[in-house]
């Protein structure tokens, strides 16, 4: 370790200077990714925000730079908005919750139950889907709820009607549950490792049995693991707009592609912008909340 | 921290209100002297079934530029991408009519010099200089090929032929009945409308008075519960008749020509109401990098072979007339089945697609616009 | 411990779980062998050929090349900016730690949608043309968050008291670094920057906003599902980059497992 005693080098003499100024380290280690996000992408957002205050002629189709609160208007105040919006809402919580029931148990046996190379056989096939393609996941439910498609067939061969499920909106809860089910399990399953064994026993040694263990301790201690998978799977299916196009019915438009439409299609990108603060507010407010339940130590 | 991402964004601000043009206008022609050698690659926007290997394969290996396909499946998207990033992304698009004029205006698209392009003096004499892709006699498109929107239905399932829209528009097939995912298909329900209620005075499915898009709104509503699915890709059409959850809809020809391709039995007719339609441009970006090799697109697909090629697989009628023989020979009969032998008639058959103005043919400003067509078809797929 | 009924109940849960997540992809597996084109069910016949058409398409190897790019640049990037993030969170309080670890977490939590078009506005806003590198800054945007949780949950079970240990015998804090601190975050580091690549490598919404004219895999596979002519080389392309990526997958987490 005489190497190491002497401290020489360039990176050595770096180090040391690093060290004797706490600050200028800290300094060197906030700059990079501050300047990143910072330069790009806030400053990004923020020439979105500002756009939502312009908006665009009716006969030319160009920018006007005037400003308005005309596009908050319409999107307050227009039904059709608020009926996409509540439906991308409701779908979203749907979703996350439909997600949670799924995960939870799984993530327990992961972390409580399974054996080191069972645990680590799960957790490759829970994080295994995420290299398969999105797209063509998605579009593999839609051969499986079609008309005759795998699942009629399947019901037909037991003698049982089939079912109507494709293109509705109950096909997108199924396939945005399928999708976004990993980013679920893997934060609620990192909350549930990090309870010490002894928790549990101490609990039931005090004479907590079963369900109470599960509800004074156990749940608890993962909330930060579910709420940290909710802001995934929440915000995933709030920002989708390809689900909807591929296995959607009519009237399961998502304000994705409203924005989308707004963006390419009416060249709107002043109401698209409008209509996007929507769900940036709604993710703000419960990014905040879930920073105060600690969600973001277990992302 | 949070100071330096606001300066930022400030900064960011205040010179964007600046920086962006104030008015777009129609580009002015910057021909190229001669077509010379290619750059080497062709970025295309196409719709689907317009960039097929059997016609872009031979291209790449004859002219050395290697072609980028991009697919899209409306008029409204076409626009988008070759604005996208600031435009220049693509050197090319199939536009059709209700996109030309939209593009040109916005300064999207530069004149071509026809007489690189020798095959244009042969094309259907009102192709050469249509008023939806020529202005002031610049020709910011080369036309290429034009068809209807037809009625398609799975003819295993309905046994009888039906002549009229009025199919998709009662309740016989409810749930089992696909539409277009688009704002121009309200012109369809205004041709509808257009026969069955002469009394709402629809003289142009484009061109629509405030009291007129309500009718036509209304209908649409009505038909909004019949519907399984409004199609986005013409692959979810095909898909929808080939799984069995629809059995007739509003389709293009080339959706009747991959179901048949696919072995399911559909059949399709344009009804006695008449159809909408489209007639499409190659259209060059104002900001193209790759100019030479897009002029030996244009001369490639302009030829009778090419043109014959698309018109069979897509199922529509070629610009160019010298196309009737190569089609015959592609498949016989073809030409007559297209109506490239008697082209006019059948010409005016067709309401092509075009981009609702506010201001009417007769001058007056209480026509409709194409933005609120996009709102009302908001409202009616809900 | 539980009660062996729960135990039982949780097990058949997970496998139920299982299943859900895994039956689609089974079709997809099973569509890649199906001799026709045409994707209908029941399958009546079973093919190798579209194994090496879809090899032999060169659209496909460069969609696949475009990915493996961008998503390599992009985690690079992410290691170092997520890396550096979760050093700074983890040195103690100092004015602006929480606006930053917010800011990390935007581009994910945001929907992909407003991320994507605000990007491009960007872009569109200081002329930079749509490229490789724009798919690069907006893919690097939204994969620090994850290397910086990873890395981050490893630098708060490490105890400090090594490093100071290791300071009081003398070694430098580069040595300290390079010999305690590194060796300790470097398995969270594989597991982080492998989850970004994937991420990256997956990702279509964004990228529809940030790629030009070029296709990375999935833009060319959403290109292959709009146009319904390719979907057995969309099967086929599935399957392999699931087959070649399961044991790197597997070994990563093991190594991670092991502390």
């Amino acid at each position: 370790m005489a190497h190491a005693v002497s401290g020489t080098g360039r990176a050595g003499r770096l180090g040391s200077l690093l060290w004797r100024r706490p600050g200028l380290s800290l300094a060197g280690l906030v700059l990079p990714p501050v300047a990143w996000m910072g330069l790009i992408y806030i400053a990004a957002l923020a020439v979105l925000f500002i756009a939502a205050f312009w908006s665009v002629d009716d006969f030319t189709g160009e920018i006007v730079r005037n400003w308005t609160f005309a596009n908050f208007q319409e999107v307050a105040t227009s039904p059709i908005y608020q009926k996409i919006a509540l439906r991308t809402v409701a779908m979203a919580a749907l979703v996350t919750l439909t997600d949670a029931i799924l995960a939870f148990p799984m993530a327990y046996f992961m972390a409580r139950i399974a054996g080191p190379r069972l645990r680590l056989a799960l957790i490759t096939a829970v994080v295994l889907p995420l290299w398969s393609s999105y797209l063509a996941r998605v579009y593999a439910w839609r051969l499986i709820l079609a008309h005759d498609g795998v699942l009629n067939w399947a019901l037909r061969g037991l003698g049982l009607p089939g079912a109507e499920i494709g293109y509705t909106n109950t096909a997108m809860w199924i396939v945005f549950s399928y999708i976004w089910l990993p980013f679920m399990i893997m934060p609620v399953y990192a909350a549930l490792e990090r309870i010490p064994a002894n928790y549990f026993e101490a609990s039931q040694d005090l004479g907590g049995r079963g369900m109470r263990t599960f509800l004074k301790v156990v749940l608890p201690l993962s909330m930060p693991g579910l709420v940290a998978g909710s802001i995934f799977t929440f915000s995933l299916t709030l920002g989708d707009y390809i689900t909807p196009v591929l296995v959607g019915g009519p009237g399961s438009d998502f304000i994705g592609n409203v924005v989308y439409a707004n963006v390419g299609v009416a060249n709107n990108i002043p109401f698209a912008a409008a209509y996007a603060t929507v769900p940036l507010v709604l993710m703000a407010v419960y990014l905040w909340l879930a920073r105060r339940v600690g969600a973001f130590d277990v992302m | 921290m949070k100071t330096y991402g606001m300066r930022a964004a400030m900064v960011a601000a205040l010179s964007l209100s600046m920086a962006l043009p104030a008015v777009a206008a129609p580009v002015k022609p910057n021909y190229p002297k001669a077509i010379g050698k290619g750059e080497g690659e062709l970025n295309i926007v196409a719709w689907e079934g317009y960039a097929q290997d059997d016609w872009i394969k031979p291209f790449e290996k004859e002219s050395g530029c290697h072609v980028n396909r991009k697919y899209a499946g409306s008029s409204d998207e076409m626009v988008a991408l070759m604005r996208s990033g600031g435009g220049g992304q693509y050197d090319l698009v199939s536009a059709s009519g209700d996109a030309t004029l939209r593009l040109i205006y916005g300064g999207d698209v530069q004149p071509l010099d026809v007489k690189l392009i020798p095959a244009w003096k042969d094309f259907l004499p009102n192709l050469q200089s249509p008023p939806y892709n020529t202005l002031k006699g610049l020709h910011y498109g080369l036309s290429y090929e034009w068809g209807p929107n037809v009625l398609m239905w799975n003819a295993d399932k309905i046994k009888e032929a039906p002549t009229s829209w009025s199919a998709i528009y009662d309740k016989t097939y409810a749930g089992k009945i696909t539409v277009p995912d688009n704002p121009i298909q309200i012109a369809d329900a205004a041709l509808y409308l257009m026969k069955t209620k002469p009394a709402l005075g629809i003289t142009n499915p484009y061109e629509l008075t405030q009291k007129q898009l309500d009718a036509a709104v209304v209908l649409l509503k009505e038909q909004r519960p019949l519907i399984k699915k409004y199609w986005a890709l013409a692959s979810d059409e095909i898909e929808l008749f080939k799984n069995g959850d629809a059995v007739i809809g509003a389709a293009w020809p080339y959706q009747t020509n991959a179901l048949k391709a696919d072995k399911v039995n559909v059949m399709d007719t344009v009804p006695s109401e008449g159809a909408t339609g489209w007639a499409d441009s190659w259209m060059l970006s104002a900001k193209s990098k790759h100019v030479m090799c897009a002029y030996k697109f244009l001369n490639y697909v302009s030829s009778p072979k090419v043109q014959a090629q698309q018109a069979i697989y897509f199922g529509e009628t070629p610009a160019n007339p010298k196309a009737c023989s190569e089609m015959d020979k592609i498949e016989a009969g073809s030409c007559e089945k297209y109506h490239l032998n008697a082209p006019a008639s059948y010409y005016k058959q067709i309401h092509f697609w075009q981009t609702p103005l506010p201001t009417c043919t007769n001058g007056k400003r209480d026509c409709t616009s194409y933005g609120d067509w996009q709102k009302a078809w908001q409202r009616v797929k809900g | 411990m539980e009660r062996r009924s729960t135990r039982v109940m949780l097990a058949i849960w997970t496998v139920l779980v299982l299943v859900f997540l895994f039956g689609p992809i089974l079709l997809i597996a099973v569509y890649a062998f199906n001799a026709s084109n045409v994707q209908g069910w029941p399958i009546h016949g079973f093919s190798l050929q579209w194994f090496p058409k879809t090899w032999a398409n060169a659209e496909v190897r460069a969609a696949l090349w475009l990915s493996i790019r961008a998503g390599l640049v992009a985690t690079t990037i992410a290691v170092a900016l997520g890396t550096c993030a979760a050093f700074a969170v983890h040195r103690g309080r100092w004015r602006g730690r929480e606006t930053l670890s917010f800011a990390v977490v935007l581009p994910i939590a945001l929907p992909g949608i407003i991320t994507g078009m605000a990007l491009n506005s960007f872009f569109v806003f200081w002329h930079l043309p749509l490229s490789y590198w724009t798919i690069v800054i907006g893919h690097a945007t939204f994969c620090i968050v994850i290397v910086y949780n990873n890395v981050l949950a490893r630098l708060r079970r490490v105890p400090g008291s090594l490093a100071e240990a290791s300071m009081d015998i003398g070694a430098g804090p580069w040595m300290t670094f390079r010999r305690v601190t590194f060796p300790a975050i470097s398995t969270a580091l594989v597991a982080g920057a492998l989850l970004a690549f994937a991420l990256s490598f997956d990702e279509v919404i964004v990228t529809t906003f940030t790629a030009g004219a070029q296709n990375t895999l999935p833009l060319w596979i959403f290109g292959a599902i709009r146009l319904g002519q390719e979907l057995p080389e969309v099967n086929v392309i599935v399957l392999a980059i699931l087959v070649v990526t399961a044991v790197p997958v597997w070994f990563a987490y093991r190594v991670t497992q092991d502390r």
